[in-house]
């Protein structure tokens, strides 16, 4: 059996491809065997997938609801006008 | 506002947005009128109907401006991004053949443009995500292990104080980083897309979006464990 990755390697050098899922299978299973044996790599990995779906849900959703100010509907069809 | 922008909506940097059309991964981004009714718009903007146009710009630019307010942090240049969006799309519309929905086109056109802009401004290049990195001992332990936190995203974003947090801390990311995160994550381009798109290399991206995640998974964890 192979010495246990770190988890400097787990989360450096391996975490963003097993997300991924571009990690070879041998890589995976030494992560997955790590993750075993290691909490706050674990913790880690769970708030990292928590992470990237907040930015997902929070960069997704307006953040207002306003109307298209007219001041600024009229300086576009201004310049499009004088051939800006 | 320049209006030299080299922005064209036939070809954005490398057609790294393409992909973003073809997709078409966002509902939200559903044209309001019909195919038919969209089909007359056009054909009145092609002979130049002064009234099409505004209506083509108040119907496009609300979500077009959320569009820039998202990416861009600051009003003036989301503003900015917008005219450069819309009149880089004037000067397209003969081109556009409907091979895609138009707001999904017009779309393409303003996250080119909000890139655009973020090249000319370049405020926060210098920052660096370091400080946010989780740090090792020799021996390749965590030398920093934080609380992280239970809940989930869902259970999370349940709440709006914490939707507009967790916007914040997107914010705070230096914008390298914040820009790879946003055209990865929320844009849904892929890495070669992304790589096309800020003409850096694909490992870069790579090394800038995990680096982004980690950043803000910090930022997070500082907020969630208070």
């Amino acid at each position: 059996m192979n010495k246990y990755i770190t988890c400097d390697q787990l989360i450096t050098d391996f975490l963003h491809d097993y997300v991924a899922t571009t990690l070879s299978p041998e890589k995976a299973f030494e992560f997955e065997r790590h993750l075993g044996v290691c909490p706050p790599c674990k913790r880690y990995l769970k708030n990292y997938r928590e992470t990237i779906v907040m930015a997902k849900t929070v960069g997704s959703t307006p953040r207002t609801l306003e109307r298209v100010p007219d001041d600024l509907v009229r300086a576009i069809l201004k310049t499009r006008r004088s051939g800006g | 506002m320049n209006k030299n922008l080299p922005i064209n909506p036939s070809f954005t940097p490398k057609n790294a947005l393409d992909q973003a059309a073809q997709v078409g991964h966002e509902p939200s981004r559903e044209p309001r009128h019909g195919a038919a009714d969209e089909r007359q718009l056009l054909a009145r903007l092609r002979q130049g109907d002064d009234r099409a146009y505004e209506e083509f710009v108040r119907a496009h630019g609300d979500a077009l401006l959320a569009v820039a307010r998202r990416f861009l942090r600051n009003e003036d240049d989301a503003r900015d991004a917008l005219q450069d969006a819309f009149l880089a799309a004037f000067k397209a519309l003969h081109n556009f053949e409907g091979g895609s929905k138009l707001s999904t086109w017009l779309h393409r056109i303003v996250v080119n443009a909000c890139l655009m802009k973020m090249r000319s401004s370049r405020r926060r290049r210098e920052s660096s995500t370091d400080s946010l990195l989780p740090t090792f001992l020799p021996d390749g332990h965590r030398a920093d292990v934080g609380p992280g936190w239970a809940a989930t995203a869902d259970e999370l974003l349940s709440d709006g104080e914490t939707q507009a947090m967790v916007r914040a801390k997107l914010d705070e990311l230096p914008d390298d980083f914040r820009t790879v995160l946003w055209l990865r994550d929320i844009e849904e381009l892929d890495t070669a897309a992304t790589a096309a798109a800020l003409e850096i290399s694909e490992a870069a991206v790579k090394t800038r979006l995990h680096r982004a995640r980690q950043a803000l998974r910090t930022l997070l964890e500082r907020e969630f464990s208070r």
